[in-house]
């Protein structure tokens, strides 16, 4: 073959989309193409897509499994819209993920993939590879099948082993087509099949022989180049929304001093935090695996009355299950923090799609009057902060709350500045101090309505709590009437003061004018970059994101009055909206809604943001 | 064999007495409920045991019987219906050093909580079940719960209850349970005793105790509490002595085979030797699976310590990991684990 010289095309960003059947090792392509491009200096979003079912059919659509990054040298906010590179192992990945390739994108395929049978049971009626159906894309043809085979040849490994690393051969061509380095795949290899040195080198050959082909085919008339982003400076790693929620609730629990107690039941898409923090027994953090999503919470509340930071981690139908007993802790009164990662629903509903559907539950799905604070974080790595922020709300405030993220954020991952323990806000659990002789139960702090933290074990301090109402200060058994609307009128007033505690709500934008757009969690860097690209255009459009959700920031009324049109957007039917509707009538409300377990794009967001502009 | 209650706890310093564990809180359960005397009993025993009164917790779901923690002057929860099982696995992890106790109902623990009541056992988590058992839902007024005998007439069952009903024994050791004893409200010296050896156990004990609720299922376990018959109807066992029992201790129980057989001492040349000696202690359940399904007419009823085996509790093993995990990882603080695999600086 002779070697082309390659066009060199300059850009600020890139997305790339590695697609392909559940077992062709989709994931790991993607995670370690994020990680290359991490070390590269670029800042990164990443997005897996899988299927439900861990092996679907093979060759079906139903069994695709996708890994989208973003990388970039200008700030990544989204995993992207629509992919420069997408690289498709067989044609169900090609012909479920086409719609997803920007017009002129580079397609990379395994053309030994398209046989007939495949073909037939992705619904191709003819072979998209042989007739022009991709005219508009830049195709990559090759063999790669056949090419992996030929390369581990030397290596004494037969077919079926050999067709393990096809995976690599992609990402060797990817590598390629962005001028990356091999090396950090090449120390994965070395790490993980660390007593298989075959292992290794058949990795490494294929993986060099993919990059060694986009080298001379001359297909690859262009390569990208993606110049360092400009980010501020600090240690970085890619870390997901779950890991990021785990380790900020170890942060919290050391700089709290207060053990960390997690109850938890298996549940997509949240199951990652229970797995992330039954690794760190080192810092002491008990994780108990429980029988069922009520054991998970009923655990976590006694070992909150004990004096743990006590967390249950969860997705949609397992925070009904869970319901009965948050009341408990609203009535017990004590800290936990209930981790949402949501999921399409109603019922069993899209398990692995996301969705931000599940607030209305957060908010009222309870029995009685029980309130309890809600926040949301809005990327992969502020999952870190928000879980550190709901434990430090939860100790001091003597209060259940709900944090809420989803799979999009939980199962995606974005460059993470490393923070220093000693430098996150201080956290003051109000522990009673033994023998106090003022201690009652319920006998509440004026600032912040909080009753005392009175751990067993402590001398003086014998008390009972429960799921019956309680007489005010004394905590004893009381059906009295005036006594249960007191303490049910506390019990809110506790909720609404942790508003004087939280930031200001921000805008970003002009400060008050024509149009201000509304988002709550995993929507904000989709919502920011399409807001960005209106303001380019001069248009007047300012943006609002929350991350406080009840109680909303103390400046919210006033803010919003000083726009003449108000759009929510969020990927449910229009439940903050109508939550901003019941807490701020005085406003009109416009909003944009999907539920279609995708995240929104920015073009159709901008699409939005300009038609309503538009109109009178 | 473990003659010391559980050493991870500390013990009080001064003597206590029964007055240290009643609560101000007026009881209010039924007169001539059997309930009184298990909080009797209670008060009795907590003393003895010796461990400081702040290291004592009482943890309940919901029904008559779970309103003892109000009762009782310790730390306590007064949980939701079906859960004192999952809170008290909680409180027990977290926090070792407590001797955690719960009140349930046959509702609570094996109907709406049949989930978590099993499991508990199944992890052998430290903690003392006392299992209230009159075989009716009382709170709710009268409805047939998992233990009412079949054929039971109550205000869900006009034409008798068409469900078989469970013997909480059998659930215990099917579970994996290590510790199962039985006892009668009626006697209170009993209790006091098998309370006290549930406190030793290291691991889920389950007393199960027949208790008589008045008002929607009086004399529910008369054919085997009441005084004329009591004797020939109870076995008390005792670990390393033969079982004997009667009015006129005259009558024993042997194994004839694979069965358990009742047998008089002295018919057909019957003597001491050829009794079942009770082991307590054996980690083979199946004796035990036996006595614990004996039930009148055919059998008398087994009161007492059926089952104490040895075996490693869920609390103590996840000390064990922390200890291990904290002497072998690398990762000593968050800032290590922050800064662990892959990262890098950006100037």
């Amino acid at each position: 073959m002779v070697k082309t010289k390659s066009k060199v095309i300059q850009r600020d960003d890139i997305v790339v989309k590695f697609v392909g059947d559940s077992g062709d090792g989709m994931q790991l392509s993607g995670t370690l193409f994020s990680d290359t491009a991490a070390l590269a200096g670029l800042d990164l979003a990443t997005f897996p897509d899988y299927p439900a079912e861990i092996r679907a059919p093979h060759n079906t659509i139903a069994g695709v499994s996708g890994f989208q990054v973003h990388v970039g040298s200008k700030k990544i906010e989204t995993t992207g819209d629509m992919c420069d590179v997408l690289v498709a192992m067989n044609p169900a990945s090609l012909r479920s993920n086409l719609k997803w390739a920007k017009q002129g994108a580079t397609i990379i395929t395994d053309e030994d993939a398209f046989d007939e049978a495949a073909l037939k049971k992705s619904g191709y009626t003819e072979n998209p590879l042989e007739n022009d159906s991709l005219s508009g894309f830049n195709l990559v043809k090759a063999p790669i099948t056949t090419l992996t085979r030929e390369a581990v040849k030397s290596l004494g490994i037969d077919n079926k082993s050999a067709d393990r690393s096809k995976n690599m051969f992609g990402l060797g061509i990817v590598y390629h087509l962005l001028g990356l380095s091999l090396e950090s795949t090449y120390e994965f290899f070395n790490k993980k099949f660390k007593n298989k040195p075959e292992v290794i080198a058949a990795n490494r050959a294929v993986l060099e022989a993919g990059f060694n082909y986009a080298d001379t085919v001359e297909a690859l008339s262009s390569v990208y180049q993606v110049p360092k982003a400009k980010m501020e400076p600090g240690r970085y790693r890619n870390i997901t929304g779950n890991v990021a929620t785990a380790w900020g609730f170890l942060a919290a629990s050391e700089r709290s001093g207060r053990p960390l107690f997690l109850g938890s039941y298996p549940i997509t898409p949240a199951t990652e935090i229970l797995i992330e923090l039954a690794k760190y027994k080192s810092l002491g953090a008990k994780v108990f695996q429980a029988e069922d999503e009520i054991a998970g919470i009923t655990s976590a509340i006694g070992a909150s009355y004990t004096g743990s930071l006590a967390l249950t981690t969860t997705s949609g139908p397992g925070l009904s299950l869970k319901s009965e007993a948050i009341g408990l802790a609203v009535m017990t009164e004590l800290p936990l923090v209930i981790v949402n990662v949501q999921r399409g629903g109603p019922s069993t509903g899209l398990p692995t799609k996301s969705e931000q559907s599940d607030l209305y539950q957060a908010l009222f799905g309870r029995n009685g009057e029980a309130p309890v604070v809600v926040i949301a974080a809005s990327s992969s790595a502020n999952c870190f902060y928000y879980a550190y922020m709901a434990s430090k709300i939860a100790m001091e405030h003597m209060t259940p709350v709900i944090l809420l993220t989803d799979g999009y954020l939980g199962n995606g991952s974005q460059l993470f500045r490393i923070p220093k323990v000693a430098d996150l806000p201080a956290i003051n659990p109000p522990i009673a101090v033994a023998n106090d002789p003022d201690y009652k139960p319920y006998r509440r702090d004026p600032a912040t309505l909080a009753r005392k933290w009175a751990l067993p074990g402590t001398e003086g301090l014998r008390h009972r709590v429960g799921g019956l109402e309680k007489e005010d200060i004394y905590g004893n058994v009381s059906t009295d009437p005036m006594n249960h609307q007191k303490m049910v009128d506390l019990r809110e007033a506790k909720v609404q003061k942790v508003a004087d505690f939280i930031p200001e709500q921000e805008i970003s934008g002009d400060q008050e004018g024509e149009l201000l757009v509304i988002s709550w969690g995993g929507t904000q860097g989709t919502v920011t970059e399409a807001v960005e690209e209106v303001q380019k255009s001069g248009k007047k459009i300012s943006h609002a994101h929350f991350h406080y959700i009840m109680p909303l920031p103390k400046n919210t009324g006033e803010l919003l009055k000083r726009f003449s049109k108000i759009l929510v957007c969020e990927l449910n039917s229009g439940q903050f909206v109508n939550y901003l509707r019941m807490t701020h009538p005085e406003n009109k409300y416009m909003k944009y809604n999907k539920v279609q377990g995708l995240p929104f794009t920015v073009t159709e967001l901008v699409n939005v943001f300009n038609a309503t502009l538009e109109e009178k | 064999m473990n003659n010391q209650p559980n050493l991870t706890i500390e013990r009080s310093a001064v003597e206590l007495t029964k007055e240290d564990f009643v609560s101000d809180q007026m009881v209010k359960w039924c007169p001539g409920c059997g309930a009184h005397a298990i909080l009797s009993s209670v008060a009795n025993v907590f003393p003895k045991i010796g461990y400081r009164k702040e290291n004592f917790m009482f943890v309940s779901g919901i029904g008559c019987s779970s309103r003892f923690p109000y009762y009782v002057n310790t730390y306590g929860i007064h949980g939701i219906h079906g859960r004192a099982a999952a809170i008290a696995s909680g409180v027990k992890i977290a926090n070792p050093h407590l001797s955690v106790w719960i009140a349930t109902g046959d509702g609570d623990s094996m109907a709406i909580g049949g989930n978590h009541f099993i499991h508990i056992i199944r992890r052998n988590i430290d903690v003392n079940i006392m299992l209230f058992n009159n075989q009716i839902y009382g709170l709710t007024k009268g409805q047939y719960s998992p233990t009412t005998p079949m054929g039971s007439v109550t205000k869900t069952s006009p034409q008798g209850t068409i469900e078989h009903p469970f013997n909480p024994g059998e659930l215990v050791l099917g579970a994996q349970g290590t510790f199962f004893a039985r006892v009668v409200d009626t006697n209170p010296r009993l209790m006091t005793e098998v309370m006290f050896e549930a406190a030793k156990h290291d691991g889920t004990s389950v007393v199960e105790i027949l208790q008589n609720c008045v008002i929607f299922a009086d004399k529910t376990h008369d054919v085997v509490t009441n005084k004329d018959v009591r004797d020939d109807r109870q076995i008390v066992l005792r670990n390393g002595e033969p079982m004997i029992f009667g009015k006129n201790r005259d009558k024993g129980i042997r194994l004839n085979g694979t069965r358990l057989e009742v047998v008089t001492l002295g018919e057909n040349g019957i003597t001491e030797d050829d009794l079942l000696v009770h082991d307590a202690y054996q980690q083979d359940p199946g004796i035990h699976l036996m006595l614990a399904k004996m039930a009148y007419p055919h059998f008398p009823v087994a009161l007492g310590v059926i089952r104490a085996a040895m075996y490693p509790t869920y609390d103590d093993m996840v000390e064990d990991q922390i200890t291990y995990a904290k002497s072998t990882s690398k990762i000593k603080n968050v800032d290590d684990l922050l800064n662990s695999g892959d990262t890098w600086e950006i100037k």
